[in-house]
């Protein structure tokens, strides 16, 4: 095998080198969204596509998200490999009839004929002051519908490899990008270099606590995992990259280990996905634990526009750090 | 647009277009029966009286064209040459059903057959037909499809937004919609400011036409127009077609919102009897032809039920089966 030569990419760049190559690979595979064209996307990572593969296979849709999902859809049960672009995450409520009873259930229902081979695109998340419509983080509520996988990759090599998975994988995948991800840099190997959709990363070992954590928060779970160490506690932070499907084991066996749990996410706090790690944990490794599982989340607020309401919202790894050390390691 | 003239059918097509006329009308007073004494559980929507808009509709497609299907789906299924068999034995929960019973009266599908699925969501299947005609389009397939939804589904935003989309990329798409008259107990008249449905193609820049959806060839002959518009890559139609549901919106539907007086009126224009009229009228069948196809009917209906009440339920292992598609595409 080739030694694999390392690039410094963006998040951004990562997510078009990836669509890039799946367009250059198979020709069923075409982009849809709003002002994905000439514009390049509300966050530039379609920027160049359009003039490389055209209009056919660059399209740009009317403001209609109910009907790009449906579309979709619809093109996946005949043969093509959409990947739609949601300018923002938010928006899916008006794509959710598409998405939830149709996209995720012509499986089920139809049987084997049926497969819907399409992703779902969406940047999410607050830190910037777009307000409450624009700043949401609704990943939860897609792990409440059965068909559907959701990926959530925190660092430019996931993002590329687990978008390439999701393209070719045949069912309908949303993927979540946090908006605060786009600028920011990491190696990225070139060519493919897959990811499987479900297996969790463990960028950091540790004996004292786990945190679990994906997406942006995956990074403030390492930057807080770093403050413990000089405060002397160990922390091992696990990076789930997929939602669904969960890689619960790689969890329960750091939570064996470690004996004390914190879920971080950004989606506000009950009903979310750190309620379900929690669940499956206390299920499954209840007499592991010596302290009771922590959540760290957005309150149960809207997200507030003014820029220090904001950040007071979001969860930041001074939490993680103060939450840590309320759970008396050692 | 104005509909052709409405060219008269040979003897063996007469004879087949009002077979599957009968055979939808047997099969759905048979169903009515079989959800009545309990054999099929749950609802089911009868399509007695609207007969002739499926049958006319199908005609005019080829088998590897597409349709969707709406609530109101099983005269649908036939009409594209789906078996009454595996309809009957889906509606009984069977696992030779069309979805291996996890799907039910909503929710079949058969794509060999050219049928992309029947849809429990008002207004659901709309966008998906738009995707299966940008799959056509994309793939230069020569395909069109025909998208089945009501006068209550024009109601909702995926009509706005899929034939906007599907004008603006002319989509290879016919949308049918069938105006019964009343969107379950509310009549269009009280939901709908203007006449026809169809005035409203005009706000999206494709022909529309109301036709007079009680009679096979006259909805044939406009359907035909607008599939071979499509395929000319001219774009999408919408055809209206005025029609009536002679039974209730569901099984336990009592009909108060509606005067007997009009029931009797519309059942004058019964489009079965409408049928055998003009075959006898122009000497394509002769009245024991008549009752000889009416008998083939009940036959394949009478099979079909003993098929499903001969098949087995699924395994219970099915129940968690199928949610996603197995493996990924290479």
């Amino acid at each position: 095998m080739r030694a694999r030569t390392m690039r410094e990419l963006t998040y951004w760049q990562a997510l078009q080198e990836a669509l890039r190559e799946e367009m250059s690979r198979d020709r069923r595979v075409f982009l849809m969204g709003e002002d994905i064209g000439v514009y390049g996307g509300a966050f530039g990572v379609t920027r160049g596509l359009l003039a490389d593969f055209g209009p056919e296979r660059v399209r740009c849709t009317p403001i209609s998200e109910a009907t790009i999902v449906g579309t979709a859809a619809g093109a996946a049960l005949t043969g093509m490999r959409p990947v739609v672009e949601i300018m923002f995450m938010d928006f899916l409520t008006l794509a959710m009839d598409q998405l939830a009873n149709h996209a995720a259930k012509f499986r089920y229902m139809y049987g084997p004929q049926a497969c819907v081979p399409m992703v779902i695109r969406t940047p999410a998340g607050g830190g910037r002051c777009y307000g409450a419509t624009h700043s949401q983080s609704l990943e939860a509520w897609f792990l409440h519908v059965p068909g559907l996988k959701v990926v959530a990759p925190a660092t430019p090599a996931d993002a590329k490899s687990l978008l390439i998975a999701a393209i070719r994988d045949d069912n309908p995948v949303l993927f979540v990008e946090h908006k605060l991800l786009y600028a920011t840099t990491g190696p990225v190997p070139d060519g493919d270099h897959p990811v499987a959709i479900g297996e969790a990363a463990v960028p950091r070992e540790g004996s004292d606590v786990t945190l679990v954590a994906y997406s942006y928060h995956a990074g403030i779970a390492l930057q807080a995992a770093e403050e413990l160490a000089a405060r002397g506690i160990d922390a091992e932070v696990i990076d789930l990259r997929t939602l669904v499907p969960m890689d619960t084991e790689t969890i329960l066996a750091s939570v064996r280990k470690t004996g004390r749990l914190v879920c971080i996410e950004e989606g506000t706090r009950s009903g979310g996905v750190g309620a379900e790690i929690a669940a499956r944990v206390a299920e499954s490794a209840y007499e592991y634990l010596d302290a009771p599982i922590r959540r760290i989340a957005t309150p149960d607020v809207p997200i507030p526009f003014s820029p220090p309401l904001e950040q007071a919202a979001l969860p930041k790894a001074d939490d993680i750090v103060r939450t840590v050390e309320e759970m008396g390691v050692r | 647009m104005t509909p052709a003239a409405t060219p008269l059918p040979n003897t063996a097509e007469a004879r087949r277009i009002l077979y599957l006329l009968a055979l939808i009308r047997a099969f759905e007073e048979r169903v009515l029966k079989l959800v009545s004494d309990g054999s099929i559980r749950g609802t089911t929507h009868p399509y007695v009286g609207q007969e002739a808009v499926a049958v006319g509709s199908c005609l005019p497609l080829q088998t590897e064209d597409f349709i969707v299907s709406t609530h109101r789906g099983h005269g649908h299924l036939l009409a594209k040459g789906g078996d009454p068999n595996r309809l009957m034995a889906e509606l009984f929960g069977k696992a030779t059903g069309y979805g291996g019973g996890k799907g039910g009266t909503q929710h079949m599908a058969d794509f060999a057959v050219g049928h992309l699925g029947s849809n429990g969501i008002t207004g659901g299947g709309i966008p998906i037909g738009t995707g299966a005609a940008l799959s056509a389009q994309m793939q230069g397939s020569d395909q069109v499809v025909v998208i089945f939804f009501g006068d209550g589904a024009a109601n909702q935003g995926t009509f706005h937004e899929s034939l906007n989309l599907a004008a603006v990329w002319r989509l290879p798409a016919v949308y049918v919609c069938e105006n019964n008259l009343y969107a379950m107990s509310t009549p269009i008249r009280d939901v709908c400011p203007i006449d026809n449905i169809s005035d409203r193609a005009a706000a999206y820049g494709m022909p529309g036409v109301h036709v007079d959806g009680m009679d096979v060839l006259t909805v044939a002959s406009a359907v035909r127009t607008a599939i071979d518009r499509a395929r000319a890559g001219r774009g999408p139609s919408l055809i209206e077609c005025k029609t009536y549901r002679f039974l209730g919106h569901s099984k336990s539907d009592q009909r108060l919102y509606r005067h007997k007086d009009e029931e009797a009126a519309w059942r004058e224009r019964d489009p079965i009897a409408r049928f055998r009229q003009t075959m006898i009228e122009h000497g394509l069948a002769s009245a024991a032809d008549l009752d000889s196809v009416a008998r083939d009917a009940l036959a394949a209906v009478d099979a079909a039920v003993e098929f499903a009440r001969s098949s087995a339920f699924p395994e219970p292992q099915a129940l968690t089966e199928g949610v996603f598609a197995g493996t990924n595409h290479a």
